[in-house]
């Protein structure tokens, strides 16, 4: 592991810190459905289980490394606008040169509380705090020593509320989120731990909504239940001497939402050569509990129906 | 391996143990259509969901274009099809329709929604 550069275990420290391990949900908005997205976390509160996700980019030391991961996210509603998130995942390193390695990266575990939603204009706002917890994941892949806590600001709007003169602009929405990801520690071996501001934003064209709410322009399944979307994810370091290296990516992709699951995927295209310079991807299988077992961990702990 | 076997095995059992769950019913279609023109005056407003819904908790309502509610209060299910909702309409007058619907599916989890039609001469 030694002869890995320095810039590697950098850009590792940077996905670490950019990966808030938040459980990603779905939820209703009055007449809008808002799918879980894959890059991205968006504000609903949601009894919902991801796996797989599968993920490959290649992070960009001397030669490139292919960084592959099989994570698993499940999120349940302990009050109807409350919920707790658990996420794990495992990484495989290729590098260009030398041995890969694998490893489980750091259990993160999270919360979230929706507390606000207008039916009528389609939009949510919730706060959450994720805990990425130091030292239960392996060193091998760079699981970090410390812990990460970020907490963050959800939001959600569909714009179902535009005039009907604007009607196929209606099936669009966007999510997004606002956190600050802070290190329990300052630095590793002399290398520093910069807290970093996380952005992350979701546009997505329901064509369910098109068809249910705007127009039938006959689209039948399975096709009418496509959403193709955008997602930007950005990692902004805020101090010890991080400033400005920031690192993100733009992934667009489409998710399929069934009644019970769906499934989706995204090309990851890097913003920058500090995050990569080759395009990676991302896919997800993910179920609706709320869906699939509505009677039992389907539902609020309390306060549910 | 034979983890990700188990793994596989899981979610079919897990498919298995769902078979009869229910989900959220979304409009599958509707006539007239959604955000369509109609020039025959249509006797009602029929929406098929894409689930079983309750009926005593689900609704249409039907308004013209300044906001009179002009539908007979009359919404029902189809006793054939427990997933097609429907309101009876007196004679309408040239112009656009709003359709407000909300329903209830048989596993108790709401939704709604509105669309617009249009009668053409």
């Amino acid at each position: 592991m030694k002869h890995l550069p320095l810039l590697f275990w950098l850009i590792c420290a940077a996905c670490e810190l950019s990966a808030t391990g938040w459980a990603y949900g779905h939820g209703f908005a009055g007449a809008r459905f808002f799918p879980a997205t894959l890059s991205t976390d968006d504000p609903f509160v949601a009894d919902e289980f991801s796996l797989p996700t599968i993920s490959s980019v290649v992070t960009p030391d001397d030669g490139g490394t292919r960084d592959t991961e099989i994570s698993s996210d499940i999120a349940l509603r302990i009050t109807p606008q409350w919920d707790i998130e658990f996420s794990e995942r495992f990484i495989t390193l290729n590098p260009s040169h030398g041995k890969a390695v694998n490893g489980f990266d750091n259990l993160s575990i999270g919360s979230k509380y929706e507390f606000f939603e207008n039916d009528e204009h389609e939009a949510v706002v919730s706060v959450g705090l994720d805990v990425d917890v130091g030292g239960t994941g392996s060193k091998q892949v760079g699981a970090d020593t410390f812990s990460t806590w970020t907490p963050g600001l959800f939001f959600g709007k569909g714009l179902g509320d535009l005039p009907q003169g604007l009607s196929l602009v209606r099936p669009l929405a966007i999510t997004g989120l606002v956190g600050v990801a802070i290190p329990s520690s300052a630095s590793t071996d002399g290398s520093p731990n910069p807290a970093a501001l996380q952005l992350g934003f979701a546009v997505e064209y329901s064509l369910i909504y098109l068809q249910e709410q705007v127009r039938d322009i006959g689209l039948r399944a399975p096709f009418d239940r496509l959403i193709p979307l955008v997602e930007i994810s950005l990692s902004d370091p805020l101090d010890r001497g991080q400033t400005g290296l920031i690192t993100g990516t733009v992934n667009p992709g489409i998710i399929w939402s069934g009644k019970y699951f769906q499934v989706g995927a995204e090309a990851v295209i890097p913003i920058n050569s500090r995050t990569g310079n080759d395009v990676g991807f991302i896919a997800q299988l993910h179920f609706y509990l709320d869906d699939l077992f509505p009677h039992t961990i389907g539902r609020p702990l309390f306060g549910g129906r | 391996m034979n983890r990700f076997k188990n793994i596989c095995l899981i979610l079919l059992l897990t498919g298995a143990a769902v078979a009869h769950a229910h989900a959220h019913a979304f409009v599958d279609h509707a006539e007239p259509p959604v955000g369509g023109k109609v020039k025959q005056m249509p006797q009602e407003v029929r929406i098929w969901f894409t689930e079983a819904i309750e009926p005593v908790f689900s609704g249409i309502q039907v308004f013209d274009a300044a906001g009179k509610q002009v539908d007979k209060k009359d919404t029902h299910l189809d006793p054939s099809n427990r997933s097609l909702l429907q309101i009876s309409l007196p004679p309408l007058e040239p112009g656009t329709y709003n359709v407000v619907w909300h329903v209830v599916s048989v596993d108790t989890h709401a939704t709604k929604g509105d669309f617009t039609f249009q009668v053409v001469r």
